[in-house]
């Protein structure tokens, strides 16, 4: 009896794994062990290393993720060397970036050039804060998360064309340039689909959104407007991380490599990483606005279905989502061919845009009626 | 100063595409006058590769100088060498035999269809589509595995001489054919699933490009890039060589004129070239692979030339002989050479974008250019 007991309290504390728990156990003790300001000076670090140990760990599984993709679509293997079934095949290629020589072409502007990827990388970072990764587990709980990120969102350009224009190289300035063009084109279009749940939510807090999902997913819940938002919210965030097909700043078959041709080592690791953090960024906030971020999935009525749901960690779910938008956004690149620049920018500027306005006062109309459910 | 920085007095752009670019597919340096992404311009710079084969051939005897050729259009080996036996069977009036005939005309559509799928793959691959690529040189992979069998080689095959044919076929040879034929016909839909009727492959590539009849007429533009633009120059018919005059098989004609149109020109004519395929393969004749030939050709005195449909359009080798053992002169039109000189009036006001594209559809390959 005492035995079936301690087991039964075992396997609660184990279902009740939470992040947000260890955090404010974390937090408690901190608070208790030091006076205030070391102690958030100590959060501040542990977050800081938080962040890092997190951008490191996601630069090794996504560049893995994209080529066990790539190769799955293609028809070959993919990396299956190093490591086990070649799980060690990106810390090879990171300790080889590392070695490298990091060039500075003579005609650069150095610093410029040296500090082009630390903007890329400090955005992506930026980038992080108000993402909610499981439930009450988040960085800084801002209640103007959505506008923070489709406002820092829009410094990664600075970055590029920084890049492009202190290299020194044609090629660069070109991919530098429709780098330009193409971002604050389609951040339009991904604020405003963004914007459609803001709408039908009244807020911009991020964990008020997922909150309001507690009933269903707004892709579920929202009928047409938010299915169509969704929709461009994912084209354009391919355009806004410039992925296939919307890779015209690096366009291999037309400027080599684009904006980060001159780059070499780390400083092109920077790079390299930075895009694949804000690919996960924009998925993340996918997730969270579109998919519910760390809610379960829950079938009307079925209760013990939903109730087996509730049993699997809120991280899990968020992280699951989110993985599930970054593999649709490989699959587009190993599928599509790119766009030409003034169709990309067609696209924008003559579909998706107008389509966003009319979706909004859709949405509008739609949350003033209260037609959702 | 500012020459020296790449910038036109009028403000343009010059950037240097290759030697070394990926789009280029080999060593072709084009220097573009850009205004933004507009193309002002394109001036090809060639000679990177050049081997001087037409001179080395001098040197070499009329059963020795097929094998430089291969290394001309390394994508259509074999219709090179067909084209080099041709002219010395021509000159020396060599009866060839029908076997060696059929078997020739049996590689040679192989080696169009090989030659076609790369073309497809390195495409898509120009248009930013990666996964083409591999799936074109899957079905590649299984033409070049024939080859090597029957051959001994899978790029430079050096498998037909003068007189007929090095060696004869592999027993495997018929049965391996109709099993590339099968695979061929389950992956054809694939192809065009993925990218004839992807919606921005055919953006890009329709209105663009444009070359008109006239101007694919005198900027001496043949094979598919010709076709596309509706002049019907196809060798295999107008002048047939071994037997494809006998054989069923419909020349390919679009008059879209654009990138699209020389496109979908190259995916039918693999259609045709399995057509071709599937009428001989279960028909060849018995017989010597092989005619008998003297030891040491001689050419009579003379100028002769014969001209062949590579993959990539006509091919013409000229021989001037004064009766020796190796030829005086020999002279190739290269189709690449002559398409190539069409780029520029093709690029002009279009999209740096696009100029990737037209090359893609001009087939080029640099070793044919530059020879």
């Amino acid at each position: 009896m005492k035995w079936q007991c301690a087991d039964k309290k075992k396997i609660k504390t184990v279902w009740n794994f939470s992040l947000s728990k260890i955090a404010g156990d974390v937090d408690q003790w901190l608070h208790q062990t030091f006076n205030p300001t070391w102690a958030l000076v100590a959060e501040m670090v542990i977050v800081g290393v938080g962040v890092i140990g997190l951008f490191a760990a996601l630069g090794l599984v996504l560049v893995l993720m994209e080529r066990r993709v790539a190769a799955w679509i293609q028809i070959r293997l993919g990396p299956n060397r190093v490591g086990p079934k070649g799980l060690l095949q990106s810390l090879a290629d990171t300790v080889k970036l590392l070695v490298k020589e990091g060039m500075t072409p003579g005609g650069a502007d150095k610093f410029l050039f040296n500090l082009a990827p630390f903007i890329a990388m400090i955005v992506a970072m930026l980038l992080m804060a108000p993402i909610v990764f499981a439930k009450d587990f988040v960085i800084w709980d801002m209640n103007i998360g959505v506008l923070y990120v489709s406002a820092i969102s829009s410094l990664s350009v600075i970055g590029i064309l920084m890049a492009g224009w202190a290299s020194n190289n044609k090629y660069s300035l070109m991919g530098a340039m429709r780098s330009g063009a193409q971002i604050v084109s389609y951040e339009l279009s991904a604020g405003l689909s963004v914007l459609t749940i803001v709408i039908l939510t009244g807020s911009l807090n991020l964990t008020d959104i997922i909150n309001s999902q507690q009933n269903g997913w707004w892709i579920f819940k929202g009928h047409i407007p938010v299915i169509i938002a969704f929709v461009i919210f994912i084209i354009a965030v391919t355009a806004e991380t410039n992925r296939a097909p919307f890779d015209l700043a690096e366009a291999e078959s037309e400027l080599t490599a684009g904006f980060h041709t001159e780059y070499s080592g780390m400083k092109f690791a920077l790079f390299f990483l930075a895009e694949y953090i804000n690919v996960f960024i924009v998925c993340a906030i996918g997730a969270t606005i579109f998919l519910g971020g760390w809610m379960p999935f829950h079938i009307g009525n079925w209760n013990s279905f939903n109730h087996v749901m509730d049993y699997i960690p809120s991280s899990i779910w968020f992280f699951g989502k989110t993985f599930f938008l970054i593999f649709v956004i490989m699959w587009f690149r190993w599928t599509f061919p790119r766009l030409r620049i003034d169709q990309l920018l067609n696209l924008e500027w003559k579909y998706l845009l107008p389509i966003s306005m009319f979706n909004i006062l859709l949405a509008t109309a739609m949350a003033i009626l209260g037609w959702h459910f | 100063m500012v020459e020296e920085l790449g910038i036109t007095t009028e403000g343009d752009l010059q950037i240097n595409v290759g030697p070394q670019h990926p789009a280029t597919h080999g060593v072709l340096h084009l220097i573009l006058t850009l205004n933004g992404e507009t193309i002002k311009k394109v001036e090809p710079h060639l000679g990177y590769i050049h081997r001087s084969i037409e001179k080395m051939c001098e040197s070499l005897t009329y059963r020795q100088f097929s094998y430089v050729t291969s290394r001309m259009d390394y994508l259509s080996s074999h219709i090179n060498n067909n084209a080099c036996a041709l002219v010395v069977e021509k000159a020396m009036q060599i009866e060839v035999p029908e076997r060696a005939k059929v078997i020739r005309v049996l590689v040679d559509e192989l080696t169009r269809i090989a030659s076609h799928e790369l073309w497809w793959g390195a495409m898509a691959m120009d248009l930013g589509a990666f996964t083409p690529f591999f799936h074109a040189f899957r079905e590649r992979e299984s033409i070049n595995d024939i080859m090597e069998e029957t051959c001994g080689a899978r790029l430079t095959m050096n498998y037909i001489v003068p007189g007929g044919l090095m060696q004869d076929i592999h027993p495997d040879f018929q049965k391996r054919v109709k099993h590339f034929i099968q695979l061929y016909k389950s992956k054809i839909d694939e192809y065009n699933e993925m990218v004839t009727g992807n919606i921005i492959f055919q953006n890009r590539m329709k209105g663009v490009g444009i070359l008109s009849a006239e101007d694919a007429i005198s900027y001496g533009v043949t094979g598919p890039a010709a076709r596309g633009s509706g002049v019907s120059c196809d060798v295999r018919k107008m002048y047939p060589y071994e037997i494809y005059d006998k054989l069923d098989f419909n020349e390919v004609l679009e008059t879209g004129c654009d990138s699209f149109a020389r496109y979908m020109v190259r995916i039918r004519e693999m259609n045709e070239s399995v057509k071709i395929i599937e009428q001989l393969i279960d028909n060849i004749p018995e017989g010597d692979y092989q005619a008998k030939t003297k030891a040491v050709l001689k050419l009579p005195k003379g100028e002769f030339y014969q001209r062949v449909e590579t993959a990539r359009g006509e091919l013409g080798v000229y021989i001037v002989s004064e009766g020796g053992t190796t030829p005086y002169r020999i002279k190739f039109r290269s189709p690449g050479f002559s398409n190539l000189s069409a780029l520029d009036h093709m690029a002009r006001g279009s999209k740096l974008g696009d100029l990737v594209a037209m090359m893609g559809t001009l087939d080029l390959v640099i070793p044919d250019i530059d020879r």
